[in-house]
């Protein structure tokens, strides 16, 4: 599965562009602030129907214009799939594969796999649970596309209870019928999406400490687990236990919701103890692990995103990085740097063909022809 | 907009308080208006004031009506013993349409969705036990959307009722595709409250 080609409209600071790629390696080059990111994010919107930066999607509109659009061509399975995804303002986004709107995009989600590796990544490490859980949920619902609707239903049901809870607060009205109801709904989809973490875990887990091992030479220990509630007590027995502390705070405090991973270095906390080499390290491998758990998962190979990592990683990272994907283990991948000199060095090095564009503000690209 | 005169700016600002309704297509409704016979504009109006102050909300079934009780809850040929429930006249209005229901109607008024501020005391599901409790009905039939508000309706509905001695079934649902009921077409609707199961062994676990 590759990207063939790639059309923009209005698309953040691009007013429009065309290019045609390569199946192997592809490099943005230019200043910073030319754009070389949004190409990543435009082949992020096509792969998963959002923006990997930005979750407000009218924000990704050209200023001063009324709406953006992306497209793609892919080759998949042997077959031309176009796929495109348009948004004017205050309208629905819209979502077409082969020219046919999809009633629900979670149908879309995991049909071109992918793997962005950027600088914003350390707010997997340095951010709230909510940073960790999605990220798991970006992989698993890529490989399973009842989990996103199971995710959207949890959510909904969670939202309803707790404004049931204020209510009963506010009103001191409590029915305790319609309570149960909620607790039966999201016990029903929490512990189904509980099993599917646990499940995607158990395999992950070697595989990130496979890639881990591999970039530091297995020099350092480091852990990741899965940190659930429900690993110990079962989700009914729990929320029956927290009713009243719920009550009280006019919230639900216990349920997947919560779930969080743990990164630890040498038995510590990783963002309070790992030096921001380890923490590099353990980010790549986290990516890294992703690919190969999609790639396992799918039987090809998800298109691979680098933005600015050869900026932000030191030498010896970035050796092995590209030793790997030189080792022919990836298919296509995208890379944007301010250098089109050190790309071409570091490609050569590993005697890897690329292909380069260069981009500039507003006019956006022009091509120097595939090798 | 400048206006020339202030009725006319009156009269749009009146219209363009319609949901879906901008200033333009405002000032277009209030100038066809202006043009056509002055009887059949006091026709116009007169009609919005009757709706208003004459609508009543039938006291059994609370559909909208002109009698306190409506013409379903009153006709002598339908049977009084099968309840159909449903969120709002739309629903009734569709089923009616299939001609094949012979039964009679409660409608709800809504579902229940806290997120929105609606609990079930903001429904009309009091007056459901109270008249299922009163005896008359043998069976009701849940007919309410597939999403998860409905769900939530349907399971709080049965929680109600199912200690009375009546029989509690549902449409065969999953025929509106994450849709309401009125967008269903009228055979598929008819022949899903034909086919009704009893709600138990469908959707409890
Ligand atoms: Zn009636």
């Amino acid at each position: 599965m590759y990207l063939r080609k790639l059309s923009l409209l209005n698309f953040k600071n691009c007013a429009e562009a065309e290019i045609t790629l390569s199946p192997t390696v592809n490099a943005f080059t230019g200043d910073n602030g030319a754009g070389k990111t949004n190409l990543l994010d435009a082949i992020h919107y096509l792969a998963l129907c959002k923006s990997y930066f930005n979750p407000v999607d009218t924000q990704q509109i050209m200023q001063g214009t009324e709406f953006f659009m992306v497209q793609g061509i892919f080759e998949r399975a042997e077959k031309e799939e176009q796929i495109s995804c348009s948004l004017k303002k205050n309208q629905k986004k819209q979502f077409k594969r082969n020219k046919k709107e999809y009633e629900r995009l979670a149908d879309h989600i995991g049909l071109f796999p992918l793997v962005m590796i950027s600088p914003y990544d350390t707010s997997i490490i340095m951010e709230g649970s909510e940073e960790r859980r999605r990220f798991i949920d970006t992989i698993i619902s890529q490989t399973d596309n009842r989990y996103l609707d199971g995710l959207i239903l949890y959510n909904k049901v969670l939202a309803n209870r707790n404004s049931l809870l204020k209510q009963i607060s506010e009103t001191g009205r409590y029915d305790p019928s319609l309570l149960e109801i909620y607790d039966d709904q999201l016990v029903e989809t929490g512990q189904r999406i509980f099993g599917k973490r646990k499940k995607f875990m158990e395999t992950f887990g070697p595989v990130f400490r496979k890639h881990y091992e591999y970039i530091t030479g297995k020099a350092e220990d480091a852990g990741l687990t899965y940190d659930s509630a429900l690993l110990h007590e079962d989700f009914a027995g729990l929320l029956k236990r927290s009713a009243e502390r719920d009550r009280a705070l006019e919230r639900t405090t216990a349920g997947i919701h919560r779930d969080d991973l743990t990164f630890l270095i040498h038995g510590m906390p990783m963002k309070k103890f790992g030096s921001q080499g380890q923490q590099k390290s353990f980010l790549i491998a986290l990516k890294l692990a992703q690919y190969s758990y999609l790639l396992d998962q799918k039987g090809f190979k998800p298109l691979l995103l680098l933005d600015d990592i050869f900026d932000k990683l030191d030498d010896k990272r970035t050796r092995k990085l590209m030793q790997m994907v030189s080792a022919d283990d990836f298919g296509q991948i995208f890379i944007t740097d301010t250098s089109r000199q050190r790309i071409e060095r570091i490609f050569d090095e590993i005697n890897v063909p690329v292909t380069v564009f260069d981009i500039a503000a507003g006019s956006c690209i022009s091509h120097d022809e595939p090798r | 907009m400048n206006f020339s005169s202030r009725l006319l700016e009156s009269a749009v600002d009146e219209f363009a308080r319609l949901p879906g309704v901008g200033r333009k297509t405002a000032l277009r409704l209030v100038l066809h208006l202006l043009n056509r016979p002055e009887a059949e504009v006091e026709r116009f109006s007169l009609s919005m004031t009757s709706l208003r102050s004459g609508i009543r909300f039938c006291k059994v079934c609370h559909n909208i009506s002109d009698q306190l009780v409506c013409g379903i809850c009153t006709a002598t040929r339908r049977d009084r013993s099968l309840v159909c429930i449903v969120e709002d006249i739309r629903d009734v209005m569709a089923i009616e349409n299939t001609n094949q229901y012979q039964g009679v109607y409660h409608v709800l008024g809504g579902v229940i969705s806290p997120m929105d501020g609606i609990g079930p005391s903001d429904l009309n599901i009091a007056t459901l036990v109270e008249r299922v409790q009163a005896g008359e009905i043998k069976e009701v039939i849940l007919a309410l959307s597939a999403t998860m508000e409905g769900d939530t309706t349907i399971f709080y509905i049965y929680k109600k009722l199912k200690d009375l001695p009546v029989r509690i079934s549902a449409i065969a649902r999953g025929i509106a595709f994450g849709g309401e009921l009125e967008y269903v077409d009228e055979i598929t609707l008819g022949r899903s409250i034909a086919t009704r199961v009893p709600y138990e062994s469908t959707l409890m676990k």
